[in-house]
């Protein structure tokens, strides 16, 4: 089941189940250490929502997030890690020589080393709708929710890779795809701007937010202002699918490690953080490019770290 | 996987919902769908928790789309909870069984 044994005092706790979590994972089961993956939703992280990761090395007909997250899963089970899945560590606290991680009802886990790699999460729109709307229209995973909307319409908010990545994919169910992008020009790689713009399907309100979306027991409708003249229209859509950025999960460490000023975690060059003891890997420490590659060298970089800790320790 | 959750069609969903003397959690899920897989021993503890008081049933939305279209089902795992025959609770995504069991006021 879900629940880990409360008792135990493993020697590493690793928090999050993405790349870099199962990488730090698959390193430190390896060594032999006893390993506990903590994740808060289900194993993947948000690279196992992404249809095709085309710049993964080793697949070069590129492979779906969900299909590469499963091989890492498996191969960290391979060398003996445990999976403790739906358990949200809420603190990290101390006692004497290991870390006590307690969720918001108060269960504990115990731990001698962390690893946070709790990756970070999509930014909402913080718009009258969204919520209300969420799973009944509104979506932050398009291959979860795509084939819902089938010959719908359907808006997609943003212009970066994952916007484009995730409005192509809606494409094979939609029957319009409608980008709203705040700028007049994509951020999103080169080689998807191509692709979005040679497809039918796709069009374009450039320069324009969504400031509501509307509906009764289901989205009908998004209204949009541009930026630039200040008009604002209706479009008429199924589905929502925002992509507008990220926040990092670090919530949780507020006051126990050092944070930079956007919330990600500031660690050493072995990724050790402000606290002995803990490390961070992956896009939720303070990096320069948030990469499935990038999360599995760090992580298997905060998995030798925290080994060599314990190492000193014994 | 058998155990004490109910598998729905569209041929026993009149007597296995609509007509059930006990409410009925439907939980909408599909093979792909990564949470749906974590939720399947959350259903399944929740019907042994629960055997007699409530029934916990899987509709499989893939295999019957038009029942999943019907409630307005848009994103998975989607649990519906049915009373007398009428769905009187909408809870979407994984969680864990106790904040399930909160969430449906059991």
């Amino acid at each position: 089941m879900t629940e880990g044994n409360a008792e135990a005092i493993r020697d590493i706790a690793i928090l999050g189940a993405g790349p870099a979590g199962l990488t730090a994972a698959i390193y430190a089961s390896r060594a032999l250490r006893t390993v506990a993956v903590i994740e808060k939703g289900v194993p993947g992280g948000q690279i196992a929502m992404t249809d095709l990761i085309e710049n993964y090395p080793g697949f070069p007909d590129g492979i779906s997030g969900m299909e590469l997250m499963t091989k890492f899963e498996e191969q960290a089970r391979r060398f003996g890690a445990e999976f403790i899945n739906l358990f949200e560590v809420a603190s990290i606290g101390r006692d004497g020589s290991h870390f006590i991680l307690a969720d918001p009802s108060g269960r504990t886990l115990k731990a001698r080393t962390v690893i946070i790699a709790t990756g970070q999460q999509s930014r909402q729109l913080n718009v009258p709708g969204e919520a209300e709307f969420t799973g009944r229209g509104v979506s932050y995973c398009a291959t979860c929710d795509g084939a819902f909307f089938r010959d719908r319409k359907v808006v997609v908010v943003g212009g970066g890779n994952s916007a484009i990545q995730e409005a192509l994919y809606l494409t094979r169910f939609a029957s319009s795809v409608t980008v709203v992008h705040r700028r007049d020009a994509l951020r999103a790689d080169r080689i998807l701007q191509e692709r979005a713009f040679a497809n039918e399907k796709i069009s374009f309100a450039w320069d324009s937010v969504v400031i509501s979306i509307n509906g009764d027991t289901k989205v009908d409708s998004v209204t949009i202002r541009n930026v630039k003249t200040g008009e604002t229209s209706n479009i008429e859509t199924d589905g929502v699918f925002i992509y507008i950025g990220y926040n990092p999960n670090t919530s949780f460490l507020a006051g126990t490690v050092e944070l930079d000023e956007a919330g990600y975690v500031i660690t050493d060059d072995t990724l050790q953080t402000s606290v002995p003891g803990i490390f961070a890997c992956g896009d939720v420490r303070a990096n320069h490019l948030k990469q499935v590659s990038v999360a599995v060298g760090e992580g298997a970089l905060a998995a030798v770290s925290a080994e060599t800790y314990l190492e000193n320790l014994e | 996987m058998a155990g004490n959750t109910v598998e729905l069609t569209s041929a026993n969903w009149e007597a296995e919902v609509v007509n059930s003397e006990t409410p009925v959690l439907v939980d909408f899920w599909a093979a792909w769908c990564g949470p749906c897989r974590v939720m399947a021993p959350v259903m399944e503890e929740l019907a042994t928790r629960y055997a007699g008081t409530i029934k916990v049933g899987k509709l499989n939305v893939d295999e019957y789309p038009e029942i999943a279209g019907r409630f307005g089902v848009m994103s998975i795992p989607t649990f519906i909870y049915f009373q007398n025959g009428q769905p009187v609770r909408q809870i979407i995504g994984a969680m864990p069984l106790e904040r399930l069991v909160h969430e449906l006021g059991l």
